[in-house]
């Protein structure tokens, strides 16, 4: 059978000793950081990034995926334990997660989260694996105005699933594009927006602006409030395994969200966030207990976290298959493997199969350390939390300036995330989500080259986006989405529960 | 008329000001022709469209009610020079004197960004992060990094 060759072939990828420590190394790395307040997986990989140049491209790659699960578990931890979710995703963890964690069943909250998660991973990894080589198929029909109307819907996708008002995160898109465009245009070799420097010829680095925009801007939003709103306390574990009625209570809970998780992850631009709320809204709907929810009910922890988790492996088949990211972590990944000199895409599965199903089985072998690694060691994560921010804070710079020097060996990398933590900060006072902006930016000169090369075999015509089946469908789907986001009932459950998360 | 809300004020602005930058400077370059669009096509509408994004939250905040004015609130000036300036420092100073000198100064300075900010504390902390990092980066990674004043 097919499947099970691609498997060996990734397996004997994956489980090459090499690759295995770093996908321990990336597990464990993601995790300690996740678990740090205000460090989601996206500063993560933008931190750790211009290390793993030196690697290898599939260890890199395998690496960058066990932080990305990794950075996703130490998140619920965080919301779990200390009610601060370290990502969106784990934001509707935190609302029964914590409340288990105040009736002292940390531990089971803890533990059912990693179990779900596991087993959510696990059918997650098949699904990509069962239906990542169909779709490639598909996207080699994928011509100009096809690949140009996913990303518009991938970037619909993401206006509509950041918090906020709608108008400014569309605008944090279009932005995003912009600053793509300062580049050197790749149809007539013109240099646009350079004054005259010629570094920025080759465009802005995506990593000095995620560095400036998600960790620095961050970190001098965090230091303008007053220290007690920055401090963090742990609190105590007590009995980690849950209950044979836990179990009982958690395992459909899980098998729902497993689901959810697998289909909404594969939109565009949705993923993992989507899928944890919907989930949730599930949940709640199907209990019979609905007024247990918000008081520590376990399948509120169960459902999202696997859902979350599913939706986080079933993300990458869009990036892996068209090379199309749909979040701003698959944007970094998608940006790590052109640096690496791997243009993502359809052929990487012919090209470059070692690679494909390794990254694949990569993500099975990656949740199974997060589970190693994480029950017996929720206890020093949590003494993690005990750093005080002042010690925190210089790290992460510290780590992130080395890094954004060793991108070029060259100290312009560096200004641009001084100016970036400048531009960062004053978006977040200004209430911008800064996640739409850093998915434009990495989108924004792919959409050009494809809309321009579209219309130039349309010879001009812009009906070629909605006279081709694909491409028309796409579009439907961009503007479905939009309407119903823009319907009052649905507008108001959307405030709800960004509301909830907050 | 009255600015009902001072962070979407400013926030359409800004967007305005960038907006109507990009697509002036787009003007620059060929626009080409839909049939053959030129290097000035796609940044002239993105500009465009932002500038028109911007007036829509400059208008909504003149005319929707929010309470308290919606203030942007006080600037935290220290963190914001310390912070960006130690960035600046660092990649000012690194080429020239190198990694062992300017990475500790740079953690020091960043340190001062903080309102618990102690001299003790962040020059154990720079020490402790230089070894760290030398270790992992310069030892372990093998990255070209100049190490010393050249």
């Amino acid at each position: 059978m097919d499947l099970l060759n691609n498997l060996a072939v990734g397996f004997s990828t994956s489980l090459s000793p090499i690759n295995l420590w770093y996908a321990f190394m990336g597990a464990a790395l993601g995790t300690l950081i996740g678990v740090l307040p205000g460090l989601g997986p996206i500063a993560t990989i933008a931190m750790l990034l211009p290390s793993m140049y030196a690697l290898e491209p599939t260890s890199a790659l395998i690496m960058l995926a066990g932080i990305y699960y990794g950075a996703q578990y130490g998140g619920s931890t965080t919301a779990i334990l200390i009610n601060v979710p370290g990502e969106a995703s784990s934001v509707v963890t935190a609302l029964d997660g914590n409340q288990m964690a105040r009736n002292g069943r940390a531990g089971t909250a803890l533990a059912t989260a990693a179990l779900g998660s596991f087993f959510a991973g696990t059918v997650g990894t098949l699904v990509v694996a069962a239906f990542a080589p169909p779709l490639t198929k598909l996207a080699f029909q994928f011509g100009a105005p096809e690949y140009c109307s996913l990303m518009f819907l991938g970037l619909v996708g993401a206006v509509v699933l950041a918090s906020g008002s709608l108008v400014k995160a569309l605008a944090m898109v279009v932005l995003g594009l912009l600053l793509g465009q300062i580049n050197t245009d790749v149809i007539t070799a013109q240099p646009r927006y350079s004054f005259g420097i010629t570094e920025l010829m080759d465009g802005l680095n995506f990593v000095a602006i995620a560095m400036g925009v998600f960790s620095f801007g961050e970190i001098i939003a965090n230091l303008g409030k007053p220290a007690e709103h920055r401090s963090v306390v742990a609190r105590k574990l007590t009995g980690l395994w849950p209950s044979k009625k836990d179990f009982r209570d958690a395992a459909p809970a899980v098998g729902r969200g497993t689901v959810l998780g697998c289909v909404l992850g594969i939109l565009p631009g949705a993923g993992p966030m989507l899928a944890s709320f919907t989930s949730y809204a599930v949940e709640k709907k199907v209990s019979r207990h609905p007024e247990e929810f918000g008081k520590g009910a376990i399948q509120g922890v169960a459902a999202p976290e696997a859902a979350n988790n599913a939706g986080a492996q079933t993300s990458f088949i869009p990036m892996l298959t068209l090379g199309i990211p749909t979040s701003a972590v698959m944007a970094l990944m998608v940006g790590a493997m052109v640096i690496m000199g791997i243009q993502p895409g359809p052929q990487v599965m012919t090209n470059n199969p070692a690679l494909f199903w390794g990254l694949i089985t990569s993500m099975w072998v990656g949740n199974l350390m997060l589970v190693v690694l994480n029950l017996p060691l929720i206890g020093i994560w949590v003494k993690l939390l005990t750093v005080p921010y002042r010690f925190l804070f210089p790290a992460i710079m510290a780590f992130c300036a080395i890094g954004c020097y060793t991108l070029g060996n060259n100290n312009f990398e560096v200004y641009c995330a001084a100016l970036f933590a400048v531009v960062g900060f004053a978006l977040l006072k200004l209430g911008f989500e800064p996640a739409p902006l850093i998915l434009g930016f990495v989108l924004g000169p792919l959409m050009e080259e494809n809309l321009r090369r579209a219309l130039l075999l349309s010879n001009g015509d812009w009906s070629v986006f909605v006279t081709q089946p694909i491409s028309a469908s796409m579009l439907a789907i961009s503007v479905v989405m939009i309407v119903a986001i823009a319907l009052p009932a649905i507008k108001a459950k959307r405030n709800e529960a960004f509301k909830d998360g907050e | 008329m009255t600015i009902r809300s001072q962070r979407d004020f400013l926030a359409g602005l800004f967007l305005v000001i960038v907006g109507g930058a990009f697509a002036i400077g787009a003007t620059q370059y060929n626009f080409g022709i839909a049939s053959r669009p030129g290097p000035g096509y796609f940044p002239l509408g993105l500009g465009l469209i932002l500038t028109v994004l911007g007036l829509i939250v400059l208008a909504t905040s003149l005319v929707r009610e929010i309470e308290g004015g919606d203030p942007v609130g006080s600037i935290p000036w220290r963190p914001l020079i310390c912070i960006a300036g130690a960035l600046v420092f660092f990649g000012f100073a690194l080429p020239r004197v190198g990694f062992v000198i300017s990475f500790p100064l740079m953690i020091v300075f960043t340190a001062m960004a903080g309102d618990e900010f102690r001299w003790k504390e962040a020059i154990f902390n720079a020490v402790l992060l230089t070894a760290f990092s030398y270790g992992v980066f310069v030892a372990g990674l093998k990255l070209t990094i100049p190490l010393w004043p050249a």
